[in-house]
């Protein structure tokens, strides 16, 4: 049995959005920058999707919406163009979140090293910001206020439509890095009052390397590359038609199915965070409610999670982990740590992301490995002997 | 693949795991905030190291090299063990990748610890130098 649950990672890709863009790759041999038929039944075949995504995510006109390579060009766009256009009128604070993407966060490093300032709020042991926090945290020079829609590790959601109106009162832009909730929860540009948004298609059935950037009208942006008039001379390179085509048709599908699909999912993650709940010694990381339908994060007390997600990998279950041998350094995950696991247990994690082809079998066979391979590592681990003999407290 | 296959067989299927309860030397190295501890344990006659176990919390790597080190000092005297090199064992794993050498460190180091503890118990001198001091963020810095 081989289990994919690895799912905030990246989708397989849909078969009705691998259609479209074989279709599209076919069809559309024309560049849409060309002036020829060819090139403009291509540029129709742009306007078309950029109209639909618009759409799909609730914006006003095609032209709020620009396509980039993925969520992360979009994040640094949104960030980089912000910043650099308020710097001049000295509006120089960034507020954003302790536990938002690197895709985030190391711009924010960036622009703290050019003479930024960056405030990161706290976020609770929830996994949920609060919106008075970022209240307090913005100032008369807070150009930008970036809150992700979705964590990716922990899959809580953050109250991105009370930021929105937040912001909106007080005259801030608010950018949100949604690339774990489009296509998933409920997003809508207008009615959340989100000014920036970035998103990628492969986290919801979509190919990679194709993701889009809404900027509310009115929002300039700056380039990141420079070339070609294309995007409204935003983002030069001939546009990817046959991946912006298969983004679209997957958005198309994710939004129609959405309630479905959630319902499906909700009954699985529940079914799993309360089979891995009877794991002593384990937390749920983030609240239990407020989450994406497919997130199961937890923490297991005295393993290290490298060596449980190759395990489960060997029993066929594939999952993430925010260990430090995971993330490459000797920190366990920035998102654990920034709810307050402490980094002894905060090695110990494990993400289960689903889709709603996962079923009950599935998720019951996830349990028991889990549960197994819990039992075996412990059972080699110096640090859960001294923590069942009593010379080190538990943690969970 | 992130390991070699003699790494993925040593995680696997470890070696020489488990506690040993009249042990003649046991050494704890490592860190839990670092995310790798590793507990060994020898039995010792006459200079030998005629058993050998081993208890780690860690990653893949740590595990693998834990029992790897084991397996390559069953069986030899006390001096040849604390020749054992953090290299050599990533030399019988077929490598490691860069980020995890710390791990064979440690498994040298534990070897070492090991060492020591059966030094203290039986009051043999030896040269305090060569041991580990302890601070295990020496080792992960420069190894990372």
């Amino acid at each position: 049995m081989r289990i994919y649950a690895d799912n905030a990672a990246t989708t397989k890709i849909s078969d009705g959005a691998l259609r479209a863009m074989v279709e599209c790759a076919q069809k559309y041999i024309g560049n849409p920058s060309s002036l020829h038929t060819s090139g403009q039944l291509a540029a129709e075949e742009l306007y078309r999707c950029r109209e639909k995504m618009a759409s799909l995510l609730g914006a006003n006109e095609a032209r709020e919406i620009y396509f980039t390579s993925g969520g992360s060009e979009a994040d640094n766009q949104a960030i980089f163009s912000t910043a650099y256009r308020f710097r001049s009128k000295g509006k120089t604070h960034i507020v954003s979140t302790a536990f938002e993407h690197h895709a985030v966060l190391h711009v924010l490093e960036r622009l703290e090293k050019e003479g930024f300032e960056v405030t990161l709020v706290p976020v609770n042991e929830d996994g949920i910001v609060k919106v008075e926090d970022i209240e307090r945290a913005i100032t008369d020079k807070t150009c930008l206020v970036t809150v992700m829609a979705a964590n990716n590790e922990i899959g809580t959601l953050q109250p991105i439509a009370e930021i929105g109106k937040l912001c909106r009162e007080k005259g801030v832009l608010f950018h949100t890095d949604a690339v774990q909730a489009v296509g998933h929860v409920k997003i809508n540009v207008e009615e959340m009052n989100i000014d920036l948004l970035s998103l990628s298609a492969h986290k919801f059935n979509g190919p990679r390397g194709v993701g889009a950037l809404y900027a509310r009208r009115g929002v300039i942006l700056k380039n990141l590359i420079e070339g070609g008039a294309q995007e409204r001379g935003k983002r030069a390179g001939t546009e990817n038609l046959p991946a912006i085509v298969g983004m679209t048709a997957a958005l198309e599908e994710a939004v129609a199915s959405l309630d479905a699909h959630a319902q499906k999912l909700i009954t699985l993650r529940d079914r799993l965070i309360a089979g891995l709940s009877e794991i002593p010694h384990s937390v749920l990381n983030g609240d239990k409610e407020n989450r994406l339908p497919s997130n199961v994060n937890f923490c297991f007390e005295g393993i290290e999670g490298e060596s449980l997600l190759l395990l489960l990998d060997d029993r066929g279950v594939e999952a993430s982990s925010g260990s430090a041998c995971t993330s490459g350094s000797l920190d366990p995950s920035h998102v654990l740590l920034a709810i307050g696991r402490p980094k002894d247990v905060a090695h110990g994690s494990l993400r289960l992301t689903l889709a709603v082809e996962n079923t009950e079998e599935e998720v019951d066979y996830i349990i028991k490995n889990t549960r197994e391979v819990v039992e075996y590592l412990r059972s080699i681990s110096p640090v859960w002997e001294e923590l069942e003999k009593g010379e080190r407290e538990f943690i969970l | 693949m992130l390991y070699s296959e003699k790494v993925m067989d040593h995680f696997k299927n470890p070696r020489n795991v488990g506690k040993m309860e009249d042990a003649d030397g046991v050494g704890e190295v490592g860190n839990v905030k670092c995310g790798d501890i590793m507990k060994m344990y020898i039995k010792v006659r006459d200079g030998i190291i005629v058993d050998v176990k081993f208890n780690t919390f860690g990653c893949g790597s740590a595990i693998a090299t834990s029992s790897m080190a084991t397996e390559m000092i069953k069986g030899k005297s006390i001096e040849e063990a604390l020749e054992l090199s953090n290299k050599a064992v990533v030399e019988a794993l077929d490598g490691l990748p860069p980020a995890k050498i710390h791990c064979s460190v440690l498994a040298e180091e534990a070897v070492k610890a090991a060492v020591k503890d059966y030094y203290d118990r039986n009051g043999i001198e030896y040269d305090k130098e060569q041991f580990c001091s302890g601070d295990c963020e020496h080792c992960c810095g420069h190894n990372d």
